[in-house]
């Protein structure tokens, strides 16, 4: 067992866990980040998205050796201030209920403003399709969604 | 109201408050029994530094509590409220005898009290600063946590103030604020809980941690009420990171360092299982015995009139059979709870719906008094109903004692599905007479499905709720009961027994108007004479949805009314069927729940109540075979999603009523109002959740 080095959040980590360990579990038990969450442990509830090279990935069927030399950005990462356009949106727009799912729909919202700076209707439902939320709160999403794209649209991409 | 004793300002020093400053005791008026109750069972910090910590036995799952209850405390408080903190202290025999949220009770239950605790504490710091400034108590008034000496424009701060605030006697009758002055109750507050919900710091259950903390998951027969026969771990033993592997009277528990390493262990480890004799239990076999017994007369549970007479002499008679499987409750966060048990102690960190059940177990569980057993109430990630139950805190608790360490215990998503308290399956069998005029007069409806919450003569309340109590003036009502208790075990689900039988009666009762050639809202509005609460929300959502208008090009209209959890709630889906496939465009819904606290949190709260109705209605189905669940995770239990979401429109009723639940109040009627549109647009009825493909076809 080789130690697993990548970036997380903008910081050089090394951990010393099974290489199939997935990435949820390290960020969670291993390195006490538990703004990540778990919810099916199958790449089926969307709870445990994070960025990889910013891309939108499920960290519960991510084995952590796929994650090596590789940069990693979680919840607790995408802004040091709740400064993010789509946090801002989902303050404005008071998305959550419990809360739990927010984590893994804050990061794929993220990742489709990254590569959509304008969605529709149709791109959010594509994007956002597989992240579930038990409250439902999918139409505040939905709202949140259109304003995020706004915000950054006057204040420039962060 | 009074000064609580000193040793109970123990949970002050768990939530890092001073001990100084004012600290208020009031009552929580849970039921008539409670309030009768001379312990004080919820209080009122206001500390130097201007916070006021509200300290209260209630629990924040996604329904707003925490919002709602401090703003009606910084109502009468007259403080910032955004300096109000909630806390949900250990649990307490001063606290109640069920602590806990369900039922959708938190703001019915603490509107009056709060209102009343927050005049109090602010009429004894308005008398601190009277003493301070030596003029009389009318001669101050209060804002924005701060009292003003009217005449010189003085100003002290309830941080100041609190102190001596403190030394006074609370006044017993505490003039409380005309609501006409209310600045914060019946506003669209933005939620305290949302800014730690974006950036990941709030605190779950999940998230717990504590120095030298272990992991468990707990291997549990797939079959209910099947008992570990025998096992061997010694392959578990051999996976990495596994520290120990323990018998539990759940099961058998591999804990280790981590999750992962806990749930490879469990995945190696060998169990002989004694099945019991639920294993020849199925879906199948249960659906006969319902049939089998709808021959014969239940426990009966309304009789109005002579329902059979009326029949047997009815212009024309309707008869329909109605059922709904066992649904799970998937709550996104899956069970857990974090115990550390020691010698003379016990600490239990969990996200729960019922601290006072928590406790309980713990009890039982370590021997050890009551007072020795401390709760620490988490955030949940969401409840539904399935964390009013401690099962998986006993797990916990148990595998700590075993192991001698604390122990986060943690179920996979497919021990939540198939180790769940279900909704319970349910068929029902209605007969309707209509007069000469097709006006329904007498109606019959025969219940089977498995007992919970307590047999009455026969009767489950709670599963004969929503027909029994239908809000329709019937002339001739007959509902009987059969109890048929399969092995499976069943409990509350948001909404509990309106949510399968509201379903059944608001989707008869169209059946009804249909036969009768009558429009179904005419037909509803005819029989609510006596019921002018539910009348309005009939007429306002009517109003609203355009009903008695064209719908838009290929879209049809469905109406339902439920009266439940002290609220009044009315729904008109929109919905269309291209190429057969359903599609819900708009639900707009009316509702009276009383005097309202947060009109905003209503919204929220009618739009997840029909987003959860919607999932058992589209896609929900837990069933059986063997003994055992056959759905295991999201790609067979699936959910709704973003793409299925319809625009809910949501309507209040201004109403100076007391206040009525709002968490459960809307996921009855989305199954009948969408299953009443489908029959307009097709003529198609479904009798059966989930709606199926061929049921359309």
């Amino acid at each position: 067992m080789a130690a697993v080095k990548f970036t997380l959040n903008g910081k050089a980590r090394s951990v010393d866990v099974p290489p199939a360990m997935p990435l949820l579990w390290v960020l969670r038990d291993t390195l006490g980040m538990t703004g990540t969450k778990f919810g099916c442990g199958m790449s089926l509830c969307g709870a445990c998205t994070v960025h990889i090279n910013g891309q939108p990935v499920r960290s519960c069927v991510t084995p952590i050796s796929t994650v090596a030399s590789k940069s990693v950005t979680t919840i607790e990462g995408l802004s040091p201030d709740r400064g993010n356009p789509i946090q801002q949106a989902w303050i404005a727009e008071d998305v959550p209920q419990c809360g739990y799912c927010q984590s893994g729909q804050i990061m794929t919202a993220a990742a489709l403003l990254a590569k959509t700076a304008n969605p529709t209707d149709a791109d959010i439902d594509e994007a956002m399709r597989n992240n579930i939320c038990r409250c439902g709160t999918y139409q505040s999403i939905r709202r949140a969604i259109h304003l995020a794209a706004e915000l950054r649209a006057k204040g420039g991409a962060r | 109201m009074s000064l609580p004793n000193v040793s109970r300002r123990g949970f002050l020093r768990s939530s890092g408050i001073a001990a100084s400053g004012l600290f208020l005791g009031f009552h929580l008026t849970e039921t008539a029994a409670a309030a009768a109750a001379t312990k004080l069972n919820a209080f009122v910090h206001v500390g130097a530094d201007d916070v006021v910590t509200l300290f209260i036995h209630k629990a924040e799952m996604g329904q707003g509590t925490v919002t709602s209850l401090s703003a009606l405390l910084a109502e009468g408080l007259d403080c910032d409220w955004k300096k109000v903190r909630t806390e949900f202290p250990g649990v307490d025999r001063e606290f109640g005898p069920m602590q806990g949220v369900f039922g959708s009770q938190s703001v019915r239950t603490s509107y009056d009290s709060l209102r009343r605790a927050g005049a109090a504490a602010r009429e004894m710091l308005v008398k601190a600063a009277a003493d301070r400034w030596g003029v009389a108590p009318a001669a101050c008034r209060t804002e924005n946590s701060a009292v003003v000496n009217t005449a010189s424009n003085a100003r002290l701060t309830y941080g100041s103030l609190a102190e001596a605030a403190g030394k006074l006697t609370p006044p017993a009758n505490p003039t409380l604020k005309d609501p006409a002055k209310f600045q914060l109750v019946g506003k669209p507050l933005k939620r305290l809980d949302t800014p730690s919900k974006v950036d990941g710091t709030a605190q779950f259950g999940m998230d717990v941690s504590l120095p030298g903390m272990q992991y468990a998951v707990v291997a549990r027969c797939p079959v209910f009420g099947g008992k570990v026969k025998s096992f061997d771990a010694a392959k578990a033993k051999a996976v990495q990171g596994v520290k120990n592997v323990v018998q539990i009277s759940n099961g058998v528990a591999v804990i280790a360092d981590n999750t992962w390493n806990a749930m490879q262990g469990r995945r190696v480890l060998e169990v002989q299982w004694d099945e019991g004799p639920v294993a020849g239990m199925s879906t199948a076999v249960l659906t006969k015995i319902f049939l089998d017994r709808m021959q014969q007369p239940g426990a009966v549970a309304r009789k109005e009139g002579d329902a059979p007479g009326a029949l047997a002499a009815a212009a024309r008679k309707i008869e329909a059979d109605y059922e709904v499987p066992f649904l799970a409750h998937a709550p996104m966060e899956p069970l857990n709870c974090t115990a550390d048990v020691k010698p003379d102690s016990c600490h239990v960190w969990a996200s729960t719906q019922g601290q006072s059940a928590a406790r309980q177990i713990a009890v039982q569980v370590t021997g050890l008094k009551p007072e020795a057993v401390e709760i620490h109430t988490l955030y949940m990630g969401g409840g539904f109903g399935r964390r009013a139950a401690a099962d998986y805190v006993g797990e916990a608790v148990e595998v700590s004692k075993a192991a001698g360490v604390p122990i986060k215990l943690t179920w996979s998503r497919e021990d939540d599905l198939q180790q769940d308290l279900y909704r319970p399956a349910s068929h029902v069998r209605f007969a309707g007479a209509l007069d000469a005029e097709g006006w329904p007069h007498a109606l019959t409806g025969r219940i089977a499905c498995p007992p919970f919450g307590g047999l009455n003569n026969g009767v489950s309340r709670v599963g004969v709720e929503g027909v029994a109590d239908v809000p329709y003036a019937m002339p001739h009502l007959l509902v009987d009961y059969h109890a048929i208790d399969a092995g499976i075990p069943v409990s509350y689900w948001r909404s509990v027994g309106y949510s399968q039988n509201t379903f059944f009666a608001e989707s008869f009762l169209d059946e009804l108007a249909a036969a009768g050639g009558k429009d179904p809202v005419e037909v509803r509005r005819r029989l609510l004479g006596k019921s002018p609460r539910m009348l309005a929300v009939l007429e306002l959502v009517a109003e609203k949805s355009g009903w008695g208008k064209a719908a838009p090009a290929g879209r049809a209209r469905g109406v339902s009314l439920v009266n439940n959890i002290g609220s009044y709630t009315a729904q008109v889906a929109e919905v269309s069927l291209p190429k057969g496939k359903l599609k819900i465009h708009r639900v707009v819904c009316a509702v009276d729940c009383g005097r309202v606290v947060n009109p905003a949190i209503i919204e929220q709260q009618i739009q997840s109540g029909i987003a959860f109705g919607l999932a058992a209605a589209l896609k929900g189905g837990i069933t059986i075979d063997r003994g055992r669940v056959q759905q295991s995770n999201f790609h067979q239990y699936d959910v709704l999603r973003i793409d299925e979401m319809p625009v809910v429109e949501v309507h209040i009723v201004n109403s100076q009523n007391p206040s009525g639940g709002i968490g459960e109040a809307s996921t009855p009627g989305i199954a009948p109002a969408v299953c009443n549109a489908i029959f307009q647009a097709t003529g198609k009825r479904i009798r059966r959740l989930p709606i199926r493909p061929e049921d359309l076809a």
